[in-house]
């Protein structure tokens, strides 16, 4: 096809699209948003797993040793260790700190840590404080930047955690353990487990004997889960979880499905307000083929500029949860699945076009010539 | 077959199925139209010339019976073979103009060029019409900017524009005023006349049908003079 006719083709088919404007934008912002579900869902599974791993490596810790029984990647919620662990981990070789932790949940994915700040401090390098300091007494709390931005939050402000009022003492750089962090025995008290702990962060002479030390001690300690920091980074993936995993994939075939329905919608009511059209193409010669590969252009269209504005709606989502949520949710820049989504949105349009683009094609000329 | 027949009919009938009763739109028509000639089919308002006229153009088969356009016989024709017929033999100018709106004039002309296979741009021949057709300086336009005597004169551009055998005609001057339908038909009759062009309009005007050359009345489908 030379170049006149091509552009004379995409010019018939720009031309039906600007020639519903609303239809055309409504499809287009479907299809966008379709595309914006599917990154932003993507996006945020892959943000709050990274800012975990995070804050994981932030603790200055080579080795992670979790309750028995528990998962690499469970949540730790509960506080069944002895704290004569670390007592025992320290008297391991190679091992030069160890220090335990005891983790509350609160509402959604809220937790608080309770930590002593001596031991995290020399494991860690200690938290930067943007403003206050470490907590001077019982119920004082310490939380990171953006929580405190979120509920915003300076020190002297009182913060209601498990039914007390703590008085925030200091706000900290985020990527560090926790975002909100007390004294450790005040929360073991506080929740009925005096002398228990979530898990024990354990820091080596050399990083790179961790994974020796992690053999020894999974011979000294059966029944532990006990991993490199390392491999526990590595495996906080959307991969890793499959409930996460499989949620995405349902997100991803909902949003198919939200593209398919309206472009099928906007194509078929295209087709029927066309139908004259259409005819006139099938009277002057036009081939199936010919109104077929129309009808798929602007389809194809659709998609592609759905598919931009989907991607710019994502920053739009990712600044809104920067600013209005940031301690929730952290929203990754996804630029490997913007190919992904857009094939995903191309699929689920050209699907949706198909019905349509048959109904154009198999109608009868002259019925298509008399529509009114 | 007489050679010089560009148009060849024998026992053509269709029969449409409106739910469950047989429509006998056409009973047996036999026509003959020579090369170069112009033709007005005439005749009420079901007398069966649409459908003889839809026929001729490769838009709906026949049912039964022979039908000839330039060499090429209907009656077997897959759908492609009338998309093909349609393509290069057959031009359409209808009464409704049935221009695409969202093109241009020109490029309503240039898509059937494309269609039909030809290259794009318009020969010295072709400028001669669009000149004679009094469209030259409209073809930028789109066709609501246009009155329905200039839509009526790119349709038959368009219809032209591949250089078919036949052009079909279906009430050309239905929608126009009698100052445009005077001018459409002298221009058919110019193409005619000039260009050798083989013209077959449909049309229950007797006024119309005075520009062509021959007469063929139509009623209850068939054909009743000649």
């Amino acid at each position: 096809m030379s170049g006149y006719t091509e552009r004379l083709i995409n010019k018939l088919v720009v031309a039906n699209l600007a020639h519903r404007p609303v239809r055309t934008l409504l499809s287009v912002l479907a299809i966008a948003i379709e595309v914006t579900m599917i990154l932003t869902l993507v996006g945020v599974s892959n943000g709050t797993l990274h800012e975990s791993a995070r804050r994981a490596r932030g603790t200055g810790a080579d080795i992670l040793v979790r309750p028995k029984g528990s998962s690499a990647i469970s949540s730790s919620s509960s506080a069944p260790m002895s704290d004569k662990l670390p007592e025992f981990l320290m008297t391991q070789p190679h091992v030069v700190l160890a220090t335990g932790t005891i983790v509350q949940p609160l509402e959604l994915f809220d937790t608080i840590t309770g930590l002593d700040f001596d031991e995290f401090g020399r494991m860690s390098g200690g938290f930067r404080f943007l403003a206050g300091g470490l907590p001077q007494q019982d119920l004082d709390v310490i939380v990171d930047e953006p929580y405190a931005r979120e509920k915003h939050l300076g020190v002297g402000s009182v913060l209601t955690l498990m039914t007390h009022d703590w008085r925030v003492a200091g706000i900290y750089e985020g990527g560090k353990l926790a975002r909100v962090c007390v004294r450790r025995d005040v929360l073991q008290r506080l929740t009925e487990n005096p002398h228990r702990l979530s898990q024990v962060y354990v820091k080596v002479d050399d990083p790179k004997r961790a994974q020796e030390v992690v053999d020894a001690l999974r011979v000294q300690m059966p029944g532990y889960p006990i991993y490199t920091l390392e491999y526990y980074t590595s495996i906080l993936s959307v991969n890793s979880l499959g409930l996460l995993r499989n949620f995405t994939y349902v997100v991803i075939g909902i949003a198919m499905i939200v593209g398919f329905i309206v472009v099928f919608m906007a194509m078929y009511t295209a087709v029927l307000e066309r139908t004259r059209e259409i005819g006139i193409l099938k009277a002057v010669g036009g081939s199936s083929g010919l109104i077929l590969g129309i009808l798929l252009r602007e389809t194809l269209l659709l998609a592609v500029l759905g598919t931009v504005l989907g991607i710019g709606l994502t920053y739009g989502t990712q600044w809104l949860m920067l600013h209005v949520v940031p301690n929730s949710l952290t929203q990754e820049t996804m630029y490997g699945w913007w190919p992904i989504a857009g094939a995903i949105a191309v699929v689920g349009t050209v699907l949706g076009a198909v019905v349509p683009g048959i109904k154009a094609v198999r109608q009868d000329a002259t019925e298509a010539l008399s529509y009114e | 077959m007489n050679d010089g027949a560009m148009i060849r009919v024998e026992g053509l009938t269709k029969t449409y199925q409106v739910g469950d009763v047989d429509v006998h739109a056409l009973r047996g028509v036999d026509l003959e139209v020579g090369r170069g000639e112009f033709i007005a089919i005439v005749g009420s308002s079901g007398s069966g010339k649409s459908t003889l006229f839809n026929i001729l153009g490769g838009l709906t088969p026949p049912t039964e019976g022979e039908v000839h356009i330039d060499g090429k016989n209907l009656a077997h024709m897959t759908n492609a073979g009338r998309t093909e017929l349609r393509k290069k033999t057959v031009g359409f100018v209808f009464q409704k103009y049935n221009l695409l709106p969202t093109l241009t004039a020109e490029d309503n002309i240039r898509i059937v060029k494309y269609i039909g296979g030809r290259d794009m741009a318009f020969d010295a021949d072709f400028e001669e019409v669009l000149r004679l057709l009094g469209i030259s300086d409209r073809l930028k336009h789109k066709p609501r900017a246009l009155s329905g005597g200039q839509q009526q004169r790119v349709a038959i551009a368009r219809a032209i524009v591949n250089g078919p055998a036949i052009l079909l005609a279906d009430e050309p001057t239905g929608n126009l005023d009698s100052q445009n339908s005077a001018a459409v038909l002298e221009l058919m009759r110019d193409l005619n006349r000039r260009r050798g062009q083989t013209i077959l309009m449909i049309t229950h005007d007797m006024e119309a049908a005075g520009y062509a050359d021959r007469r063929v009345m139509m009623k209850d489908g068939r054909v009743v003079s000649v």
